[in-house]
């Protein structure tokens, strides 16, 4: 310790305070102005941030400001707005038939947006931003349906969902387990396998017999899918003699779906959206470019 | 043993020492018999690892005959106390190089999702508070504890207080870090921002933080300087502060002893203040005022001037410490939160903005007279960059603390941003610096092994900071403004979804940035290792010089 000597710093023209910690001396420089003025400055505003709005709390209450602020007061005129902004339009989205939606082009437009701003949060996880699908989730480009695809089945399909647990007219189909529950035997879910590829004009193995497949397929199969395989809407049947398959058409994959079947599901959109977003949503993706 | 003197008696300490840990372990090994979670039972036998190794080290240390209570003074110098700093820079290192490493790793799987692996211990949602404990807490919490008990041994002139306690710390504060961090892969958490570990850890720490507290005060007790320095000012806000901000967010009842599982005290919206209370003040005094005492010291004295201004610290040491713990608010804006709480989160945030600057401005107009050194010595340029940094980072939260500049930039990349510029361009670099400082004066180097190195080091790192900072806030506002984006119709114009895909080129940048900041840490290590192993031997000390004891 240097004793308590005050020293002139001939670079700044400042004195020392005159401690020294370790050779660290102090500066005696004021405050800078600008920067006292600048915190006075915030201090000001803060007050007058009090004032015009909620700010300190009491006992019970607190205090409520001049200008009478609430941010969710604040957001139900927000939501309010936007609701009366659309409801003019929604009206005739909520009365006009699914087609008569089709038919006017302003509705349809509108029912578009609607539609796909819907289908981004709510059906996009499952079958991508594209609607393009992927496995076990269907591509809605397309024109093959499992359920149909005029507006009408699409709407249906989205009101009650596939085997959906809360609805009772949800779309309901079941294919057996024809291998976990002992129908069919290894060999001969194998042979109509290879049989199902052949319906779609895919090569098959060598030991395929086509007259023991096609008598399997007519036993097993043929009463959903129908003889040649074209499927069943009614029932939920795909076809199966196009190169379209939910759960992909490699040999192994098709004798995974006849041993173990496959259920996907499809929540009932019905109550989850208001009745108009899932009407939007139906023209939507009827307009997506497979709609019949 | 080499001495053929017979072993000397024990101290005191090191007898209560040992019964103390004899007892932790076998707590810790009743606890392991009787506990199911696979995880905790591993904790158990960590923390029954370390009793069983306490007494050892204690008993060892008095039949090595290691003096119990070495010299205050040597010829009228210090007989600092350095062990302890010197574990805790090394420690710092290494988590440092560990937690900027996972921190890329993070960064590459928000690129790229399929390296999360499917593993469970690899998910991001295990490594994102890995990476947040091990740079905060680990990195930069052993920069804290190895600067402060070094500052405060130096300004004060006085060896730590304590013989057994300061190796207590750091060893208590690392052991601390390995259970929080083998807790978080394992999936033991409280699922608390900056504040996950368990109630075990934490009562842990809390008893660790306690003798951290004590051997500070302790020191400052013992000092031969009439006045207390302003560094160490900022050093016991921070170590007072982060005791009672550990304890108001980490009260919990535990479902039992045998279990890792804890429950808040608190519930619903007073939960969610406590947390923020608690994030928003671990920023304050963990990452500002503890690191704003690192630069008290570091800056002038690299820089060989006066501090800029005495009163200037006064002023704004007061103000922030006091306007620091009421901003937290600002974290829960549009929230549950009463309107009220919102705006004192905000308005205590903008009167903040001068405090913080002020330290931004006693770090910088250090400088005058010595601004050519910028050119020569690249350790004082990283610390001067740290505070340009700070600078800037304490603008930008305030402003974000803003209701309005808020309801765009929360919960978005902005935020992210924002953090990494104080982390990575304050906290960092302020941290190397100070490293680079202290590794030739603990290991009694002439200095460090490559000045060039430290060259590489800043520029490659710099780099990354700005490829970071710019991609996360193009990134942040761009996801903003497309979130509230709505179309003609009235309908939102993107999907969630949509805003991710967006950011994906920001995400390769940014994981971009953090590598580089890896690469500079690496560099950083090999320098101070081949220092510490190949650096000159300085001059025999100066009266000022720290004097070497042989401790570890």
């Amino acid at each position: 310790m240097a004793g308590h000597t005050e020293e002139h710093d001939a670079v700044t023209g400042r004195t020392t305070t005159g401690h020294e910690w370790d050779g660290i001396k102090e500066l005696n420089t004021p405050l800078p102005r600008w920067w006292l003025n600048v915190f006075y400055a915030t201090i000001i505003w803060s007050i007058g941030y009090f004032i015009a709005y909620p700010a300190w709390p009491g006992v019970s209450s607190y205090t409520r400001g001049v200008l009478g602020y609430s941010s969710r007061a604040d957001v139900a005129v927000e939501v309010e707005a936007l609701k009366a902004r659309r409801a003019a339009q929604a009206a005739d989205l909520a009365t006009v038939e699914l087609a008569a939606i089709k038919a006017d082009p302003k509705l349809l437009s509108l029912a578009i947006a609607q539609g796909k701003a819907a289908f981004g949060d709510n059906c996009a996880p499952c079958h991508g931003i594209g609607a393009t699908g992927s496995k076990g989730y269907p591509n809605l480009n397309d024109d093959e349906w499992l359920w149909g695809g005029t507006l009408e089945d699409i709407h249906t399909t989205l009101k009650h969902g596939i085997r959906s647990s809360n609805d009772a007219d949800t779309r309901i189909s079941a294919m057996p387990a024809f291998g976990r529950d002992g129908i069919l035997k290894r060999d001969e879910i194998r042979m109509v396998a290879n049989h199902v590829r052949a319906l779609s004009g895919q090569p098959t193995e060598a030991g395929y017999n086509r007259a023991a497949g096609e008598k399997l397929f007519a036993d097993n199969c043929a009463s959903c899918h129908g003889e040649k395989g074209l499927g069943n809407r009614d029932l939920g049947a795909p076809n199966l003699a196009d190169a379209i398959s939910l759960y992909g058409n490699r040999l192994e994959d098709i004798v995974e779906t006849v041993t173990n079947s496959r259920a996907g599901v499809m929540p009932a959109w019905a109550g989850r959206l208001d009745p108009v977003t899932v009407k939007s949503l139906a023209v939507y993706v009827h307009s997506l470019g497979g709609g019949q | 043993m080499s001495t053929l003197a017979p072993p000397r008696s024990m101290s005191a300490g090191e007898i209560v020492g040992m019964v103390l840990a004899a007892a932790f372990a076998l707590l810790w090994i009743f606890i392991a018999s009787k506990a199911t979670d696979p995880g905790y039972v591993f904790h158990a036998w960590v923390f029954a690892a370390a009793g069983i190794a306490t007494v050892f080290a204690l008993g060892r240390r008095a039949v090595a005959n290691a003096p119990a209570a070495p010299p205050q003074e040597i010829d009228g110098r210090p007989n600092y106390n350095m062990g302890p700093v010197r574990f805790a820079t090394i420690a710092a290192l290494l988590w440092g190089v560990a937690g900027f490493l996972v921190g890329f790793i993070i960064a590459a799987q928000l690129a790229w999702p399929i390296l999360n692996l499917d593993l469970p211990w690899v998910q991001f949602g295990r490594l994102r508070p890995l990476h947040t404990s091990a740079v905060i807490f680990a990195f930069g919490g052993n920069v804290l504890i190895a600067t402060a008990l070094y500052v405060v041994q130096r300004t004060s002139r006085a060896r730590l207080a304590g013989e057994l306690a300061p190796w207590f710390v750091v060893l208590g504060y690392n052991l601390f870090i390995v259970i929080a961090g083998t807790g978080y892969l394992l999936g033991i958490t409280q699922g608390r921002e900056y504040a996950e570990p368990e109630w075990y850890a934490d009562l842990w720490l809390t008893i660790v933080w306690v003798a951290f507290l004590l051997v500070f005060l302790g020191t400052l007790w013992k000092r031969k300087e009439p006045h207390i320095y302003v560094a160490n000012w900022f050093y016991l806000a921070f170590i007072l502060t982060i005791a009672v901000l550990h304890l108001g967010n980490n009260a919990a009842v535990p479902v039992s002893i045998f279990s890792p599982k804890s429950y808040s005290l608190w519930s619903g919206v007073q939960d969610a203040m406590f947390q923020w209370w608690y994030g928003h003040n671990a920023v304050g005094f963990f990452l500002t005022a503890g690191f704003l005492g690192i630069m008290y010291y570091f800056v002038p004295k690299r820089a060989e001037r006066p501090v800029y201004s005495y009163r200037l610290s006064i002023i704004h040491f007061w103000a922030l410490i006091f306007l620091y713990i009421w901003a937290g608010p600002h974290h829960l804006h549009y929230t549950a939160l009463p309107d009220w709480a919102q705006t004192l989160g905000m308005t205590f945030s903008i009167m903040l903005w001068m405090p913080s600057w002020g330290g931004m401005i006693n770090g910088l107009m250090t400088l005058s007279g010595a601004w050519d050194k910028l050119r020569t010595d690249p350790v004082l340029r990283m610390m001067v960059v740290s505070v340009a940094f700070y600078g800037m980072s304490t603008f930008e939260g305030p402003m974000m603390s803003i209701k309005a500049v808020n309801s765009l930039s929360h919960y978005t990349e902005w935020t992210v941003g924002h953090v990494h510029s104080g982390a990575l361009g304050w906290v960092g670099f302020v941290s190397f610096g100070a490293i680079y400082c202290l590794v030739p004066w603990l290991w009694n180097k002439k200095g460090l092994y490559s000045l060039k190195l430290v060259n590489w080091h800043f520029w490659i790192a710099t780099l990354g900071i700005v490829l970071y900072i710019s991609a996360m806030w193009v990134a942040g506002i761009m996801e903003g403004l497309m979130w509230r984006a709505y179309n003609s119709l009235g309908f939102l114009e993107y999907s969630f979804i949509e805003t991710v895909e967006a950011k994906y080129p920001f995400f390769v940048i940014r994981a971009l940035g953090g590598l580089l900041f890896v690469v500079g840490a690496l560099i950083m290590a090999y320098n101070v290792y081949m220092t510490i192993r190949a650096g000159e031997a300085a001059e025999p000390a100066p009266a000022a010089a720290p004097a070497a004891i042989a401790a570890e």
